[in-house]
């Protein structure tokens, strides 16, 4: 007769009580190691949109995501050119408050080339831009839908396809639309501000500047090879994809994953204190059953048995209900959780090993009952 | 001592002391105690609180072991000088030894019936023959109808029997109670009395009991009293050894 699921099914109100408890600690933590790799993934996310080999940016800086860069718009047609180079565009990014429906919205505008490198990864809905101006491309986190018009700058855009994911490392939505559109938009300026230059006799400042270009290689290219060809222009910088990513991860989200990182780490260890309470607990309340087990015949095997199958149960069921928890509402968070498959592995061996040494400090106290304690004294 | 009902003992013990701690804080709960009990005889160990009777009733439960002296369970000479001279007390204690307590210490997720099998199941019986020895104890002990009850359900009278019937599981051949009556009205204490009675004559077993209730001394063969860790006198002959011889 199993022991632990008689124990079990007789106080299975309580001890499911207790699992939901857990389960929801363990639901915690999974959020937020979901929220740490969401972070890291949200921070890579719009630097591997373009699906490039390399970022030209301006020279002696590690834009355009980590600090700012302009150059040239022409350069593209240089890069393009270059052996090695399969296709090449250029790209702008800027951050962007606007109005929707009487509410901000907090957008990461990217202006690209519709039929060159730098454009959304995938239309989950609708179409891509195909007009040269006043379409755009949203993501669905910023609550636009097909048909939707906003104001950007002094230029209302028509929103004609939806994204999923595209979000910078700040966890704004992009907005895509055409490099003309985005250039005007960071880099006209205001009639009146226009008029002051014009006065001064500086004239018009060149539009045609862009952030980063980007570029695609032949499948036998060398990115480094046309790298170092880039570095020699001395008024520009290569970047990797690789190492683009490198900036992006360790760089400029480094602080606030570091951040998370050790606030989940604490967070694991109150649930393995938690979790080794919760079983001393129960242990500790059965010592009289225990006594009376032991004085009737039972081995410690059996003992250790009850203890340790009670444990594993425990932890099962409260990793159950924290998956569970943790995947109905994970959608529901204003930034992205990503629980990969491993993450969530990982975390189960983890239970699974604190479940396995809590039961060991419940073990030790059942171990050292005396049979004695079932008689009255 | 008049002992004449079996030719061996079931239990002796002879010159047993038993002390807690040293020095200063050396406590002697136990000092220099024989005795011997013989089949079918039911003895009592009478006693204030502290005077030994129940550290008397772990050292023959080898639950607790002595300081000095000897002891033999069926024959076998089981503890000498301070130690055990056995390595598997555990199955000694399940195969010679059943014990009933005050309260009667049923496992409270189990039903009547298992709380009896569990016993016959920890010395190695299969599953279906302990349920089915466990029914006919209940029966025996006219609590089968309440085989299917967990103990919360059941009155002190019954859950007292379903004890017994679990101390009785694997034939032990020595039973040792705690308080057997202490939680029953006397009417039922009565009852508990004349069935431990009958198992001690039915089962050549011989039943040792801590108790305080003088309502039920008259049911013991002997009475042992015990003061300040010794026994105080030669044991009393019971009403029930009277009767009995």
């Amino acid at each position: 007769m199993n022991l632990a699921y008689r124990d079990i099914r007789h106080n299975r109100g309580r001890f499911l009580l207790t699992c939901v408890g857990l389960g929801l600690l363990l639901g915690v933590v999974m959020a937020m190691i979901g929220i740490y790799r969401g972070l890291v993934v949200d921070a890579l996310t719009i630097a591997r949109a373009p699906a490039v080999d390399l970022w030209v940016v301006e020279a002696n800086t590690r834009g355009p995501f980590a600090e700012a860069s302009r150059i040239p718009g022409d350069i593209r047609e240089a890069v393009a050119r270059i052996s090695g180079v399969a296709a090449a565009g250029s790209i702008t990014y800027q951050t962007v408050e606007a109005q929707h429906r009487s509410a901000k919205l907090r957008l990461y505008v990217i202006g690209y080339e519709p039929t060159r490198p730098g454009g959304p990864p995938e239309i989950s809905q609708g179409r891509g831009i195909a007009r040269s101006h006043y379409e755009a491309v949203a993501d669905r986190t910023a609550g636009l839908d097909i048909g939707d018009r906003i104001e950007l700058g002094r230029s209302t855009f028509t929103v004609v396809g939806l994204t999923q994911h595209q979000v910078n490392s700040g966890g704004d939505p992009a907005i895509y639309i055409t490099l003309p559109d985005a250039q005007k938009l960071q880099f006209d300026l205001a009639p009146a501000a226009l008029r002051i230059q014009q006065a001064r006799g500086a004239g018009a400042a060149s539009r045609d500047s862009v952030n980063a270009v980007v570029a695609r290689l032949q499948p036998n290219a060398s990115a480094d090879a046309v790298a170092d060809t880039i570095w020699r222009w001395k008024h520009l910088s290569a970047i990797t994809q690789e190492a683009q990513e490198a900036i992006l991860s360790r760089s400029l989200v480094d602080r606030a994953r570091r951040q998370i990182g050790l606030f989940t780490s604490l967070l694991l260890i109150v649930s393995a204190v938690i979790i080794a309470l919760i079983i001393y607990t129960m242990t500790m309340e059965k010592i009289k059953q225990i006594a009376t087990l032991k004085l009737i015949g039972s081995s410690d095997r059996t003992i250790i048995g009850m203890i340790v199958q009670q444990a594993l149960a425990l932890g099962l069921i409260g990793f159950a209900i924290g998956v569970a928890l943790i995947l109905g509402i994970k959608d529901y968070f204003p930034r992205r959780v990503v629980l990969e498959p491993d993450n969530v592995a990982i975390l189960g061996l983890i239970v699974f090993a604190v479940c396995l040494l809590s039961s060991g400090l419940g073990v030790r106290a059942a171990l050292k009952v005396d049979p004695a304690t079932a008689i009255g004294g | 001592m008049t002992t004449a009902i079996g030719d061996r003992p079931l239990v002796r013990v002879d010159r047993v002391s038993k002390h807690f701690g040293e020095g200063e804080t050396r406590v002697d709960a136990l000092r220099d105690v024989s005795l011997a009990v013989y089949p079918r005889q039911l003895i009592a160990l009478l006693g204030p609180s502290g005077s030994g009777k129940t550290t008397l009733l772990n050292i023959i439960g080898c639950i607790l072991s002595p300081s000095s002296g000897s002891m033999e369970i069926d024959g076998e000479l089981v503890a000498r000088d301070g130690h055990w001279l056995r390595g598997d007390l555990r199955r000694l204690r399940l195969e010679k030894i059943g014990f009933i307590f005050q309260s009667h210490n049923l496992l409270p997720f189990l039903n009547a019936t298992d709380n009896v099998a569990i016993a016959l199941q920890l010395a190695g019986v299969d599953s279906a023959s302990a349920r089915k020895r466990a029914v006919d104890l209940l029966d025996y002990l006219e609590v089968g109808h309440r085989k299917d009850a967990m103990p919360a359900h059941l009155s002190g009278g019954e859950g007292q029997r379903v004890a017994i019937a679990r101390a009785l599981a694997n034939r032990p051949s020595i039973i040792l109670a705690d308080e057997p009556t202490a939680a029953l009205d006397s009417k039922r204490a009565q009852i508990v009395m004349d069935l431990l009675r009958k198992l001690a004559i039915e089962q050549d077993a011989a039943i040792i009991a801590v108790t305080h209730d003088e309502k039920i001394f008259d049911r013991f063969d002997y009475l042992f009293q015990l003061r300040d860790g010794k026994l105080d006198g030669e044991p009393q002959a019971g009403a029930a050894a009277a009767a009995h011889a």
